[in-house]
Parts: structure tokens; sequence; C-alpha cells
């Protein structure tokens, strides 16, 4: 099953605070329930969008690495 | 040898003279609050403030910077160089240049140079200025709050102060919002 993306927000090169940071304001735009997918290369962040999740309430629902580019997928609540 | 007792007030619960705090509506939950004091102005530590107040702000954490001493001269607009009314105030501004653009290390800054290395490694490394957070900061609702008192002393108008920054207050205004917060820091 594919999940039905609504947003990409693309973080890769970016370092810490600027991934988060950039799907904040992306998840501003979306409505509740949408999934959002971030593609990052900070290995800080694997620990920072869990962190992430727990603070604001949207769920992490997918979590994958390869060849060193992160990706998660959001939940907004 | 003799004891001296000292009275004491006696501590009682009941019929207290002041105003009991509103019962907190079941199942709301309070937005947690995070207060910043910044101080030092420098490039090391104003840095993590932004990145911490920005963050914050992401992270729906209501964030507020109380921004006072060496911590003002960041936050003067671009379009000044030299502030103050008096020969004092101004050679402040004129031997620490203000703006977000021009911080200094508060350690090996060796006459520019170490300012000039951390913007080259932050470039190699993706990661945002201080200005880039700064922006993003005050576009997700971080408050920046001035210290009237240190605008005073330096000779800052309002005006003289980047528009993203709230209305200037005082210690007491610190001390309430840092008691109330779920965390302070004083960096």
């Amino acid at each position: 099953m594919t999940l039905q993306i609504h947003q990409q927000v693309d973080a890769r090169g970016l370092s810490c605070p600027m991934p988060i940071v950039k799907t904040a304001q992306a998840f501003k735009a979306v409505p509740s329930g949408a999934l959002i997918e971030v593609l990052a290369t900070d290995p800080g962040s694997v620990k920072d969008f869990a962190a992430w999740s727990r603070t604001t309430g949207h769920e992490l629902i997918e979590q994958t690495a390869d060849g060193g580019v992160y990706r998660f997928v959001l939940r907004r609540k | 040898m003799t004891t001296t007792t000292l009275e004491r007030p006696l501590k009682t619960t009941s019929a207290s003279p002041l105003p009991l705090p509103a019962p907190e509506i079941e199942g709301a939950v309070k937005t947690k609050e995070l207060v910043i004091v910044n101080w030092s102005g420098e490039l090391d530590k104003v840095w993590p403030v932004l990145i911490l107040s920005s963050t914050a702000a992401a992270s729906g954490v209501r964030c507020r910077v109380f921004v006072t001493f060496w911590g003002l001269l960041p936050f003067v607009t671009d379009q000044k160089r030299i502030v103050g009314d008096n020969w004092m105030q101004k050679m402040l501004t004129l031997m620490q240049r203000p703006g977000i653009d021009h911080l200094k290390l508060s350690k090996m800054n060796f006459l520019g140079m170490g300012p000039w290395m951390m913007g080259t490694l932050r470039r190699q490394y993706g990661v945002a200025s201080p200005r880039e957070l700064l922006e993003a900061a005050t576009a997700m609702g971080v408050e920046f709050i001035p210290c009237q008192m240190t605008m005073d002393m330096f000779g800052l108008k309002r005006e003289d102060l980047i528009d993203e920054m709230g209305e200037p207050a005082g210690a007491a205004t610190a001390i309430e919002i840092m008691t109330e917060a779920d965390a302070s820091l004083f960096i």
C-alpha cells in the first residue's frame, strides 16, 4: 500500500534546526490528517523528528534510511 | 549562652486573603512555554538562542525572548550603524557594530578571523545563519521583548530596533514570564 503524501519537504543538505523548522512551516499549510514526507541528510534528524513528534503530537508513521538520506512520514494531528 | 527564638509568622492554610487561581478546565492542555533571556550579544550565544527559540516555535512551544544588555545590539536594524545620543553611547556601537550580521565570538574572535571562519564552516555544513534563524523565528511567532532600561542606557529608540521586536518591558516582566514558563534560560 502506498501512502498518500500531501506534501514533501526537501531538507537535504540542511543542518539542525532547519529540517524541523521547514517541516513545521509546511505543517501549517496542510489540513489535519495530511501526510508530509521529509527528506533529510542530517543524522541528528533521526532523534530530532522522534522528539518533535512527541512534543507536537504529530504522528511519525514511517522512517527509513537509504544511502545517507533519511525519510520521515508524519501525519498532522 | 542564650538562645533567641525568632518569631515566625504562623503558616495557615485557611482563610487566604489572596484569590485562588481559577480551576483548570478539565481536558484543556496548557501550551508549553520557554523563556530565554538573551543578554550576551555574542555570535556563539545568540546563535543557540535563535536555534532554540525557532525550534521551540516549530514544536508548538510558546517562546518569548527577553533581550537585554549586549543582547540588544544584534537587534538594531541594518540601516543603523552608530546609535545613541551622547558620545559614550555612540562609542559603544562604534566599537561593537550592531546588527545580526556583525556578531563577535566570545572566544577566538581574532579581530574577526574567528567569525569569518565560522561563516565559512556554516556554509560548508548547511547550517542556517543567525539572520535566517531570526527570520524563521519571527515568522513562526517567537516574541522578542526589548529591555527598556538597556534601550535608555544605550540611547536606543524603538525605531533603531527591527520591526519584529515587541513592546519594551522591564525586569518585573522578565520575572513574571520566567516564573510562569516551563523552562527559562539565561544565555
